[in-house]
């Protein structure tokens, strides 16, 4: 006789058990420590803060190891501890312009206030699987420190907007809406779009941001500045009245220098598109700028033809933790469903199968 | 005498420095076919939109059978538009679901208006399809299937299976052979005439406007510069814009 | 009963999210089959599992509720095991496999056999709420729609499955108008169980936590489920019996045996079909 599969509970207590068992591997090998997964993969967890949009090394790097370095699944941990946190206020918007620079280029002046700033890259490293690495206790040679020179590093986009051929951004006193708390809406506004972004996949925007430079879109872009660094947060409590600072946080900023043909109303400019993440990550933040400037593509008055420029297309498949949960939920049984179509496509071929038959 | 089923009154409406309607006035009354002709760019296109509801003007009103156009909601017209309005469109792309059954797509209308009879909707669309020349074994056949004159007459089907009382039609020979166009002009005049419809055509073609059209509207730069009966405008045009174009129609 | 779990508010939940969530419920209920927007909250289970069922329940979830969760209809599916432990452990509420005790039912793709009553509620799991999706995909374009009841679209694909297959070859997730006013999708149940929508006494809910929205069906509301008049919507279920309860007509699963054609067909609802199995024994 049948007896249907019983014993979800204890089969999902087993296969949790199993979870940990392989998330710690070989245990006669000594156990990773958050504190090194925080130091020595650095740009997973920086990558995690970005995508899981809450800036704490430790608990992304504490995610990254549950998540047996799952980093999509780690920023999904990140999220769903996020968005229990108790919000006690909104900071003043971020000065990048005083950021303590560890990094800044620009492919625009070969020269400029501030100079170039190399910074800790893989640019120029040749791409040679470094075998010393494989040894344990090698410590690095300490890096040359130059002297600061103490000049200001101000952004080259301020400086072609100061000449007026770079589009100003309008300022808004309105305060940007919030999408951990209201549902995307279209048309989405850009503080909106940037959020979606900043939060979005590190992967589908730099495929996107790509197409854009094959000619899916019409971007002429040229990285006007890239910097990365730390930032002081600012907040004004209400019961003191005045602005304090509440800490640093460490953040990339690229900012895209377009071309745009001017209108009827307007002469030729620069545009801008404008990428920030969390800690250190320049791919996503270039990628990001490019998005950007392509989602403007409407308020320029530019044909929206590529997949970049869709918004609606763009914002709701961005971000990796909901496009992760609906494809993976094919996995879930489907039975009843499937059911339905199996005796809907029998009855179809039982009537195509008759009326052949009534044919012959 | 009974009131126009369509009137305009003091159209406006510019692009930047560029006036694409400057004071325009029409009336269309029940059963009567209007050809606005002009060059491309004289604004007969955009007049059109506005008539229809689909772009606002800068200044003037739209009445249709006593109700306001410009002002009404998107739902009423919309209703209109699948009601008492058709729109044919120049590219039959434009107008038909091309990934939907020549049957399904002379249904639309039908089912849009409440009809609930999966026979009696085929049985109409057959019936449709036969009288725009279409062999109706072809009903579950998709569009991308058919000639583009076979394309041109599935639209005008899909728009009169629910007897419009106003047809707006925006160059609808337009881009089809010369042998297709004659054709397809016959076929209009004969259901227009059969169902008593209102049509307003916009044509740069004078012959096509010769033979469909009760009266003419010429117009250039946004302005109607003559308007009248069929015959008399073309055969005894006053304005030398309107000379013009007849003459070049007399040169091909 | 277990202890909640502590560090977290009753049902998970922080009470002014409950509030913005019964505040999209009511306004769910005051224009039925309507999709109301909600600020979704990032669950601790993923999108796709269930977190806009799970927000509603815990949204509408008291002390003294009995909650019942099924997925397929069975109350020992994985899924439903998971959310239901998850309740245990952030609501500390009673649970039950009894559809009868239960007071909010949580489901995923079926609704119970058994008649509900005016004192329960059913909470849906909903992937995809706006039933156009596949004939339009733009979100502002089919908001349009809803708002000028333009669905000729709809039809049209009615239309255009008779043409090709003799019938209406939707077999679950079969769109239904509510009230004679929206168009609704009544989330992946089988067309089987639409009728058992139709003026239902309890209230019916749905949740969407990726797509951001909530709609609602009230307590005796009208649900039609879209045809033709000469094409009446006919509900499809296996024509077998179950091989544990003998129903006739229970929606069934079918179970395959061997790899040499055997199979067995088997009520979906796992409590419907124990209830008539004790019934039956008891009567012997």
């Amino acid at each position: 006789m049948y007896v249907a599969t019983k014993g979800g509970e204890r089969a999902i207590g087993a296969a949790h058990a199993w979870l940990a068992e392989e998330r710690r591997g070989d245990t006669s090998l000594p156990e990773i420590e958050v504190a090194q997964v925080e130091q020595q993969l650095g740009l997973a967890v920086d990558r995690v803060m970005a995508e899981g949009s809450c800036h704490d090394r430790g608990l992304a790097a504490l995610a990254v190891k549950q998540a047996r370095g799952d980093l999509i699944e780690a920023a999904f941990l990140l999220r769903a501890y996020r968005t229990t946190l108790p919000r006690f206020g909104a900071s003043a918007p971020l000065d990048t312009g005083a950021m303590h620079i560890r990094r800044r280029i620009s492919a625009t002046y070969k020269d400029l206030p501030g100079g170039q700033v190399l910074g800790p890259t893989f640019d120029y490293t040749h791409r040679l699987l470094d075998f010393r690495l494989a040894a344990a206790g090698m410590t690095p040679e300490t890096a040359p420190e130059a002297e600061p020179d103490g000049t200001a590093t101000p952004r080259v986009t301020e400086l072609l907007a100061q000449e007026g051929l770079m589009q100003r951004e309008a300022p808004s006193e309105v305060e940007p809406g919030d999408l951990t708390r209201e549902p995307l809406s279209f048309p989405a506004d850009r503080p909106v779009r940037l959020q979606a972004l900043a939060r979005g996949d590190e992967g589908f925007l730099l495929g996107l941001g790509y197409s854009t430079q094959r000619g899916y879109g019409n971007a002429h872009p040229f990285v006007g500045e890239i910097r990365v660094g730390d930032v002081a947060v600012c907040l004004t409590p209400p019961e003191l009245g005045f602005e304090i600072e509440i800490g640093d946080i460490g953040v990339t900023e690229c900012q895209m220098v377009n071309q745009f043909h001017g209108s009827r109303t307007e002469p030729p400019q620069f545009t801008r598109g404008y990428g920030l993440v969390f800690g250190h990550g320049e791919r996503k933040a270039m990628a990001m700028a490019l998005v950007d400037r392509a989602l403007r593509a409407e308020e320029m008055g530019e044909e929206a033809t590529a997949p970049a420029q869709q918004a609606e297309f763009v914002l709701y498949h961005c971000d990796n933790v909901e496009a992760t949960g609906f494809v993976e939920h094919l996995k879930l049984p489907h039975y009843v469903d499937f059911q339905s179509e199996l005796e809907n496509v029998r009855a179809m071929r039982a009537s195509a199968e008759t009326a052949r038959e009534a044919a012959e | 005498m009974t009131p126009p089923l369509l009137s305009a009154r003091g159209l406006e409406l510019r692009f930047g420095r560029i006036a694409a309607l400057d004071g325009v006035d029409l009336d269309i009354w029940p059963g009567e076919v209007v050809a606005i002709v002009g060059e491309s760019g004289s604004g007969k296109t955009t007049l059109l939109r506005v008539l229809s509801g689909l772009m606002p003007p800068d200044a003037g009103e739209v009445v249709f059978d006593g109700q306001d156009v410009l002002g009404m909601s998107e739902a009423a017209r919309r209703r209109l538009m699948r009601t008492d309005w058709g729109f044919v469109h120049q590219n039959p792309r434009d107008g038909l679901r091309m990934g939907v059954s020549a049957g399904g797509n002379i249904g639309e209308r039908l089912m849009a208006v409440g009809a609930r009879h999966y026979g009696g909707i085929r049985a109409q669309a057959s019936e449709w399809l036969a009288r725009v020349e279409i062999d109706p074994s072809r009903i579950d056949a998709l569009p991308r299937t058919f000639s583009g004159g076979m394309q041109q007459r599935l639209q005008i089907a899909r728009t009169l299976v629910t007897h419009p009382r106003l047809v707006f039609m925006d160059e609808p020979t337009g881009g089809l052979d010369v042998s297709v166009q004659a054709r397809l002009l016959d076929l209009i005049r004969a259901l227009v005439a059969e169902l008593g419809l209102a049509v307003l055509l916009v044509t740069h073609d004078i012959a096509a406007a010769r033979l469909l059209a009760h009266r003419i509207l010429v117009m250039r730069h946004g302005r109607v510069v003559e308007q009248g009966l069929t015959d008399r405008v073309l055969d005894d045009p006053q304005h030398p814009y309107t000379q013009l174009l007849v003459a070049s129609v007399l040169a091909a | 009963m277990t202890a909640p779990e502590s560090g977290y508010n009753f049902a998970y939940l922080d009470e002014s999210t409950k509030r913005m969530i019964r505040r999209a419920i009511l306004k769910g209920v005051a224009i039925p089959g309507h999709q109301v927007p909600f600020g979704s909250r990032e669950m601790p289970l993923p999108y796709g599992w269930g977190t806009g069922g799970i927000q509603v329940t815990a949204s509408i979830l008291g002390p003294a509720d009995v909650l019942k969760v099924i997925d397929q209809g069975a109350d020992d599916t994985t899924n439903a095991v998971s959310i239901r432990a998850f309740f245990r452990r952030v609501a500390g509420v009673a649970t039950t496999e009894r559809t009868a005790e239960a007071t909010v039912i949580q489901t995923r793709h079926r609704i119970p056999e058994r008649p509900l009553t005016e004192n329960q509620i059913l909470v849906y799991q909903v992937p995809m709420p706006e039933p156009l999706f596949r004939l339009e995909a733009r979100v502002a374009e089919t908001r349009r729609m809803h708002a000028l009841a333009d669905y000729g679209l709809m039809h049209v694909r009615l239309y255009e499955d008779v043409a090709r297959h003799g019938r209406i070859a939707t077999s679950y997730n079969y769109p239904v108008m509510v009230n004679g006013r929206y168009l609704m999708s009544p989330s992946p149940i089988p067309a089987f169980d639409n009728p058992k929508m139709h003026r239902m006494p309890a209230l019916q809910l749905f949740g969407a936590g990726r797509e951001k929205r909530i709609y609602a069906v009230p307590p005796w509301t009208e649900v039609r489920s879209l045809d033709f008049d000469d094409h009446p919507f006919r509900p499809i279920r296996a024509p077998q019996s179950c091989a544990l309860c003998g129903s006739q007509e229970s929606y069934l699963d079918e179970v395959l045996t061997d790899d040499r054609g055997g199979r067995i067909f088997v009520c979906s609802d796992t409590d419907w079909c124990a209830e008539r199995q004790a019934a039956r024994e008891a009567a012997e």
